[in-house]
């Protein structure tokens, strides 16, 4: 198999659009900010759930709590993958009983780590809500599951990738479709 | 920015440390750093090995080790069976290997063992396609024991490189010495025996440590005091006159500390002879990272356990 980009989805002026966009919105949503935390899914969604952060910070003047959540131990298909994928920290320092989570992905496609993410968030306390906020929606769910935040609907094929590029961890911010092709 | 951990690990089994490489070693310090906020959490609990069944082989008494591996086994959700016999209805060899036959009879995942025969562990990898962790195997290797005390001390140093350790007492029967004198040495650390001539096995110096016979010689600058616990039941001999002689000459006492580095951390795999081969105002002191280790040892044993039934190799490299 070999792959090849397909072109750009978003470049970094979208991306950044895109997430003040979702830093309103979240504002809006929940009449402001009392109450409200954030976390980030490992990798590119806590860099994504820092920028929301600094957005809304500029808009409300408050500085919103901010977690990292690593859902390695919660996947469902740790008996099927050849080696054990590397853990990395999960690192939420507050309580979240009673709060709103506004929960951060990059891409959300099959659900299934989403449906990782909320076991092991309801593992912390009792959340008052869990919200979705992804930048890049592309389809084709395995389970029910949806975001009630999204930076750009994707239609896509199940043949392509979808890749977000960040600049604190890619050296540049776009999102770009790349194709999987049989050889 | 990008810290991608590209190691990967395939083992079977974790016997002891001899065999594993450095990136080995690191992957699980690693490795057990995430696993350590999990004890922290309301629920201590990970779905991670659900559906998994580990037996616990306990040939030889211990409290700290078996509860430890036990805990880790049941955070991550395992399937946890006990089996401890009392050593002298058993003798090994060919039970050893019934006791294997049945267990795979059992459909069981991972087998954690601690035999007072060396090699046991060994031995019992050949023959399972379960994994086999060595949780102690006679005077041989105790892995996980190790890598906790590496994983207290890098914790509290931030690094191990470099890092001056004197091991302190009996060398000869202690298989955590020498599980540690094999990782420390892979992982840069300085390492000094130091113990009776009685207690140190002739030609400990090949495996790269510097030995002493004067206490006061061998902690002189050391960043970590590691004191080995006087082992009454492997001794059918004296190797020192008395017990009191031993604690004269070779007890860690806050006197003795004034000649290590300003913060050195005193460590000790327990279970302790309080007053013999550590004084009680030391293990209790300041510089004690006694209980460091049973806590970071949940994490570490967290790690060896996601890590060593990850591996499908299915027949592995044994039977």
């Amino acid at each position: 198999m070999s792959l090849k980009e397909k072109g750009q989805v978003m470049d970094k002026e979208g991306v950044e659009r895109s997430i003040s966009r979702i830093a309103h919105e979240i504002v809006e949503k929940n009449k402001g900010t009392d109450n409200l935390v954030i976390i980030g899914i490992r990798t590119r969604g806590v860099f994504l759930a820092e920028r929301i952060v600094k957005k809304i910070k500029q808009i409300e003047k408050t500085v919103i709590p901010i977690g990292t959540l690593d859902i390695t131990l919660y996947r469902d298909d740790l008996s099927t993958i050849a080696s054990q994928p590397v853990v990395h920290k999960t690192e939420i320092s507050f309580d979240i009983t009673d709060k709103v989570v506004v929960l951060v992905d990059d891409v959300l496609y099959t659900g299934r780590t989403i449906r990782a993410a909320l076991d092991e968030l309801i593992d912390f306390g009792r959340p008052k809500a869990i919200q979705l906020a992804v930048l890049v929606d592309r389809g084709h769910r395995e389970l029910p599951i949806r975001a009630d935040y999204a930076g750009k609907n994707v239609p896509t094929s199940q043949k392509e990738i979808v890749e977000v590029r960040l600049e604190e961890y890619d050296k540049k911010t776009e999102v770009i479709i790349i194709g999987k092709y049989a050889k | 920015m990008k810290k991608e951990i590209n190691i990967k690990w395939d083992r079977k089994d974790l016997l002891g440390l001899e065999d594993l490489t450095k990136e080995e070693i690191k992957l699980i310090l690693d490795t057990a750093e995430s696993f350590k906020e999990i004890s922290a959490r309301k629920i201590k609990k990970v779905p991670a090995l659900m559906g998994k069944t580990i037996a616990n082989l306990f040939f030889e008494p211990s409290t700290r080790t078996r509860i430890s591996f036990e805990l880790a086994e049941k955070r991550l959700s395992a399937d946890v069976v006990n089996f401890s016999a009392s050593t002298s209805s058993l003798s090994k060899g060919e039970t050893l290997i019934d006791t294997a036959k049945n267990i795979e009879a059992m459909k069981i995942d991972c087998v954690v063992i601690r035999h007072s025969s060396s090699g046991a562990s060994y031995m019992l990898s050949k023959k399972l396609n379960a994994s086999v962790i060595n949780a102690g195997d006679g005077t041989h290797e105790h892995p996980t024991q190790a890598l906790l005390d590496m994983f207290t001390i890098r914790g509290k140093k931030g690094r191990l490189e470099g890092l001056k350790v004197a091991i302190i007492g009996d060398i000869r029967h202690s298989r955590v010495a020498r599980s540690n004198i094999w990782g420390m040495m892979k992982m840069g650390m300085d390492v000094r025996v130091c113990g009776p001539k009685t207690l140190l096995p002739v030609d400990i110096e090949k495996m790269g440590v510097q030995v002493f016979y004067n206490i006061e010689q061998a902690v002189k600058n050391v960043d970590v005091i590691m004191a080995l616990r006087i082992q009454k039941e492997r001794q059918g001999q004296s190797y020192f006159p008395s017990i009191r002689e031993y604690s004269k000459l070779y007890g860690i006492t806050s006197e003795r500390l004034k000649y290590a580095k300003g913060n050195v951390l005193i460590m000790h795999p327990g279970p302790m002879n309080r007053g013999v081969e550590i004084m009680p105002e030391v293990a209790d002191g300041p510089y004690s990272v006694i209980l460091d280790q049973v806590t970071n040892g949940l994490a570490v044993r967290m790690a060896v356990l996601y890590l060593v039934t990850g591996s499908k190799n299915e027949g592995g490299t044994s039977v």
